[in-house]
């Protein structure tokens, strides 16, 4: 990269941009009790929203990962008809209001829904209000960060190592797991990490599909909204243990991400 | 002979202003934060109002009496605050940002929402507590998950709600969406969902009356017609309003 000495307004507009996302964490930061940090994040409400959000968003992510992986095999290496539509399908939750995520899932699957409806009626299976559908809202929004990391990094793959397992007499199974998988393993790596992020910080499709229930849905981002107006001390501290660990996700994967999109 | 001209003048506008029951019309932009049980009603009275003043206009926010509070204490440009209950108005007045003492100016009675038809068949809130009753509440930091606890402790019966909704609202759409067999709601609620959900009511002992506090907020940028809106409702007019809704005399 040859390096420019850059014009004056871009680095002042650049700077204003800058400042517009690092604001708000300073003012997170300057409002945190940090006298009863430890106290405030170990009240039975924060740890119980920390297992649970933590179980969802693991759960979310291996759901992700069954799915995930299959479905960008497909986009990476089968040219159906149609491809592009049923991936732009599978990725619309990336910038759908997730609130509309969270009606469509209640629709789909709800009580009174197309085939929540069926769920009920025949196995007595309700999903709303409970943790499985906190992990299916999860999965929703967040699934389309692994699938779309995993497809770049099949497609940037060098094929040959399969022509050359193949060649060898192994199977597409076998040629799968022992050649493929581990060369993309970045990419799933990667792939799941944002994934797992994306579920972690989940909020408007868990509350409108699962409810808020201490314990049952009640995840992170909603103790947060909820703690906001009884203990905000506690919100405050939440919110940055989200933020830590969405930070540290984005700068140990600059390079991933970047690659990936 | 000008001075009396003018006299007279001003003497028929004192007559005018005096003897018309509506005030002059006024201009600007108003937002009111009021709790979500206040949205039909309220939407109401601003087209009443703009009716009467075609170049105000009313803007409205509605949600949890308590997020609102939240919001005005962190600087929400609120002009006017409505609160479900006393106690988030009083954070409001606490920090001393109320111009002028709040008014009560309209009361609630609680009521069981169930879905149309009520076919689970539920007549009391003991019935909440059946285990084939999938029960919403609001949380237990609005007003409305408040007076449900309350209702639910004065009959002694312990219901498990499975969610915790965010505004009473909400609660009204979980049981008109058929995801929830009962929520514990506003009457105005159950009115302002007619059709779509039935209300079981909720006999005296146990119930809980809701009043509903309204004060324009300090450094309003329109005072002036902030307090005729609230004017507006403490008035026959509004009063009436209210009452189509379903609200009762505070």
């Amino acid at each position: 990269m040859r390096p420019e000495r850059p014009p004056v307004l871009f680095v002042v507009l650049a700077a204003v941009g800058v400042a517009f996302f690092v604001l708000p964490l300073v003012g997170l930061l300057y409002r945190a009790p940090w006298e009863t940090a430890l106290g405030d994040l170990t009240t039975p409400e924060a740890l119980t929203a920390l297992r649970l959000s933590f179980v969802v968003s693991l759960a979310a992510t291996a759901l992700a990962l069954l799915l995930g992986v299959p479905l960008a095999w497909i986009y990476a290496r089968v040219a159906f008809p149609g491809r592009d539509i049923v991936r732009a399908l599978t990725t619309l939750p990336m910038i759908l209001p997730p609130v509309v995520g969270g009606v469509a899932l209640l629709f789909a699957f709800g009580r009174r829904g197309l085939f929540g409806q069926a769920l009920d009626t025949m196995f007595g299976i309700r999903i709303p209000f409970t943790t499985a559908g906190a992990i299916l809202a999860a999965t929703f929004v967040a699934m389309p960060f692994l699938v779309l990391t995993v497809e770049a990094g099949l497609r940037s793959m060098d094929r040959r190592y399969e022509d050359a397992a193949r060649s060898l007499g192994a199977g597409r199974w076998l040629v799968f797991r022992r050649v493929t998988l581990p060369l993309i393993a970045p990419s799933v790596f990667a792939g799941a990490v944002l994934c797992w992020a994306r579920a972690l910080g989940e909020f408007g499709a868990t509350i409108t599909f699962a409810g808020n229930l201490p314990g049952t849905t009640q995840t992170l981002p909603l103790a947060v909204y909820i703690a906001l107006e009884t203990r905000p001390e506690v919100a405050i501290m939440l919110s940055l243990v989200l933020l830590a660990i969405s930070l540290a996700i984005l700068v140990a994967m600059r390079d991933r991400y970047l690659r990936a999109f | 002979m000008r001075a009396a001209v003018a006299f007279v003048l001003t003497s028929v506008f004192v007559a005018v202003a005096c003897s018309s029951p509506v005030p002059a019309p006024m201009a600007g932009d108003v937002t009111v934060f009021a709790g979500s049980s206040l949205t039909d009603a309220f939407r109401k009275a601003g087209d009443e109002m703009t009716k009467a003043n075609p170049d105000a206009r009313f803007t409205f926010n509605f949600g949890s009496s308590s997020t609102l509070a939240t919001q005005i204490i962190n600087g929400a440009p609120a002009d006017v605050f409505a609160s479900a209950d006393e106690a988030n108005m009083l954070k409001i007045v606490d920090a001393a940002l109320t111009d002028g003492a709040p008014t009560a100016f309209a009361g609630n009675r609680l009521e069981i929402a169930v879905a149309a038809g009520n076919p689970k068949r539920i007549a009391t809130l003991a019935d909440l507590a059946r285990p084939d009753v999938v029960l919403v509440l609001a949380a237990p930091t609005v007003p409305a998950g408040k007076y449900a606890l309350e209702a639910l402790t004065k009959a002694g019966v312990s219901a498990k709600p499975v969610s915790q909704e965010v505004d009473v609202r909400a609660v009204l759409n979980k049981v008109s969406l058929g995801e929830a067999d009962a929520g514990v709601v506003y009457v105005t609620d159950v009115k302002s969902a007619a059709g779509r959900v039935t209300g079981v009511d909720i006999p005296e002992p146990q119930q809980v009356l809701a009043r509903y506090p309204i004060a324009v907020v300090k450094d309003s940028k329109n005072a002036a017609l902030a307090h005729r809106f609230v004017d507006y409702l403490l008035s026959p007019a509004g009063q009436s309003v209210l009452a189509e809704f379903g609200f009762s005399k505070p």
